[in-house]
């Protein structure tokens, strides 16, 4: 009998060169005659050890990383097929601290099946959500939702079951299921692992969405800068309307759900929801003025749920456990897990899923492992490019949407970016200036002219000019923004210029052209 | 993308004809030129419109919103280097100022030989393990200077 290999085509992994470790095992399997099988996985996330090779034995996987090409000869020589001893030997993955610590919920399968086969879908509890939810009224599906305390997890924190109970109750002939996995934000990579490594997750989701509000069509739509999940995701829905988990008919229930998939053109702006819709209606992704709301008025002016990606990935869970089951993790208002991403300067960085109220400490530190470069951290980014710069000194803030609010950041999207004690605070306050000018949709002022001043303003202090005067003005400028732009770019851009300059006043005031000083922030 | 057919009206055409009936077909259609031809033609515009009833001002609107469509054509290999926050980190802005360098372009830029056109991109979704680049639709991580060099290497040599 074949012996069974795993080896992830997650993005990640390819870029660290799965591919190439494929081949070579392949090659080498063939030079020994060993009669294997690989499947091709998603990402457990450990994305220091990319590219993890797994083996299943008989006492369950064994996991080998990170495998260059160079290695395969030797793991041969090792008897890896057989879980043989080797230098890059890891043992079973789930008893690697960085994963039994964590709270697996979203990201269950992800890593450990084949994510385009529906039979190997079913084997590891998929799609019980949906059965469960063909049996139950729409008005239940919502309660369900709601009952949990899902909220959006974009970055808004809206309260899920409260949208789609919008979408339930208006009356059209017409209504629709959106994804939004335009996930633009630097050091977030959540969306992208769950359409690569476990689709049928999202289809699921989606699906049950469609039923609790009586709508037929559904979109993801996907940023252009993640080819392997849009072409994952295309993969996946064949899959799922072969198998009639998707189609006019979904198992034998009378319901229909069709789902497509679309392409964004490289615009951070269209992760904004009216921005989105805009854009998948096919016209230049302007921000729309709210009301009316999306699930009143959405795509094609239809009563539309628009969610993030992991907002529908949440929903199989809590339709096959129970919404309790999903409460019960966390803390406060913020309630079940948090998919993060641990980024930037980081020793073991990857996607972390824990129930809210950890602290940042515990992820950055504990799971992370410190900076890449040893060096001491200076700053903490989360919640995107315009999430604030934290400074090490609060980096014991729990991880729960309140709790970062009142330190002054978001939890956005959950991405946590560290940065070491070479960052200039200065250079990061101005390219998020930099970042709103270039991708602003141009619709408001505050937004479209406000950062294209902002990055003068900020040139201006960082050279030394009338720098009292002109660090006034860059407040001025920054509310401004923040209470005139039509949406959150515009909106929150103040938050990493503003968070820079008070947690990081000294790189604001250094002798122009001078480096910034080795230290951690006052 | 090392083979991309030279404007046809007929193909283009063809393309828009397969797409038009998608809800919200224009962006797709969009994609699908610039896949078979590299950028999206001035002529595709009149073409366009017709199909889908928009006026010429309504696509020729679309096309230059999106900073993934060109309008004309870039060279035979497209790198695109992140210089998102999470990539910044790890020094990406000296990844930048090389590659501008070494290609001699700045963004939005192909370099002499027509080999490789230099985009900027925010984030590829690879943050734990930047810098990171994109050649064409392939990923690649933790890219220093050496190794970019080392990928533009093996472009070069293989046209």
């Amino acid at each position: 009998m074949a012996i069974d290999l795993f080896i992830p085509m997650d993005a990640t992994a390819l870029a660290l060169g799965a591919d190439e470790v494929v081949e070579a095992i392949q090659q080498a399997a063939k030079k020994a005659k060993a009669d294997i099988r690989i499947t091709r996985t998603g990402s457990r996330g450990l994305f220091w050890l990319e590219p993890l090779v797994e083996v299943a034995t008989p006492e369950g996987r064994i996991a080998y990383g990170p495998v260059t090409p160079e290695d395969v000869d030797g793991l041969f020589a090792a008897g890896f097929l057989q879980g043989g001893k080797h230098d890059l030997r890891i043992g079973k993955p789930e008893d690697l601290p960085y994963l039994k610590q964590q709270h697996r919920v979203t990201f269950a399968r992800c890593g450990i099946t084949d994510p385009v086969s529906i039979p190997d879908y079913l084997a590891h509890g998929g799609y019980k959500g949906l059965k469960n939810a063909l049996g139950m009224e729409r008005a239940d599906i919502v309660k369900a939702v709601a009952d949990s305390g899902l909220r959006g997890r974009g970055g808004a924190g809206f309260p899920t079951g409260i949208k789609w109970q919008t979408v339930l109750k208006a009356e059209a002939d017409q209504k629709y299921i959106v994804c939004n996995a335009d996930e633009g934000d630097s050091g977030t990579f959540a969306d992208r692992m769950i359409m690569e490594g476990d689709p049928f997750l999202l289809i699921e989701g989606m699906t049950i969405a469609g039923l609790a509000v009586g709508a037929t069509k559904g979109f993801v739509y996907i940023r252009s800068e993640y080819p392997h999940a849009f072409a994952q995701m295309n993969r996946a829905i064949e899959a799922a309307k072969l198998a009639g988990y998707l189609g006019d008919n979904i198992q034998g229930s009378g319901k229909a759900f069709h789902l497509e998939t679309r392409l964004g053109a490289g615009a951070y702006i269209c992760g904004e929801e009216t921005s989105l819709l805009d854009s998948l209606e096919g016209k230049r992704g302007m921000v729309r003025a709210k009301p009316p709301l999306p699930a009143i008025k959405g795509l094609f002016g239809k009563p539309t749920i628009i969610n993030n990606l992991l907002s529908f990935a949440a929903v199989p869970t809590i339709l096959d456990q129970g919404a309790d089951y999903y409460r019960d993790f966390g803390m406060g208002r913020s309630r079940g897990t948090m998919p993060l991403q641990l980024a930037g300067n980081v020793k073991y960085g990857g996607l972390i899923e824990l129930a809210f109220g950890v602290t940042l400490r515990e992820v950055i530190e504990a799971f992370g492992g410190g900076t890449l470069s040893g060096r001491p951290i200076k700053a903490m980014q989360v919640g995107g490019p315009l999430g604030s710069y934290l400074p090490y000194s609060l980096i014991d803030t729990q991880i729960d949407y309140e709790a970062m609010a009142a330190a002054g950041g978001m939890l956005g999207h959950g991405g946590i970016v560290v940065f070491d004690d070479t960052v200039d605070m200065g250079a990061q306050a101005r390219f998020a200036m930099e970042f709103c000018a270039v991708e602003s949709c141009g619709k408001c002022t505050p937004c479209r002219i406000g950062s294209t001043r902002g990055v003068e303003v900020i040139d201006r202090i960082l050279a030394g000019i009338d720098r009292q005067k002109n660090l006034n003005l860059l407040d001025d400028l920054c509310d401004t923004m923040r209470d005139g732009s039509l949406c959150a770019l515009g909106g929150l851009t103040h938050m990493p210029v503003q968070s820079a300059v008070k947690h990081f006043g000294a790189d604001f005031n250094r002798p122009p052209g001078a480096a910034a000083p080795r230290q951690a922030a006052e | 993308m090392t083979t991309q057919a030279s404007w046809n009206q007929d193909s283009a055409r063809q393309i828009i004809a397969g797409k038009k009936k998608l809800d919200g077909a224009l962006l797709p259609i969009l994609h699908a030129l610039q896949a078979h031809f590299g950028y999206v033609d001035e002529a595709a515009v009149p073409l366009i419109a017709d199909e889908l009833n928009l006026s010429r001002a309504e696509v020729h609107g679309v096309i230059t919103f999106y900073h993934d469509f060109r309008r004309h054509p870039g060279g035979r290999h497209v790198v695109k280097v992140c210089r998102a926050e999470a990539c910044q980190a790890l020094g990406a802005g000296m990844l930048e100022q090389h590659a501008k360098k070494s290609l001699g372009v700045d963004y939005h830029g192909t370099s002499k030989d027509g080999s490789v056109s230099l985009e900027q991109v925010f984030c590829l979704g690879n943050c734990a393990c930047g810098p990171s680049v994109m050649i064409d639709d392939k990923l690649h991580a933790r890219v220093t200077p050496q190794r970019f060099d080392s990928l533009i290497g093996k472009l070069k040599g293989g046209r």
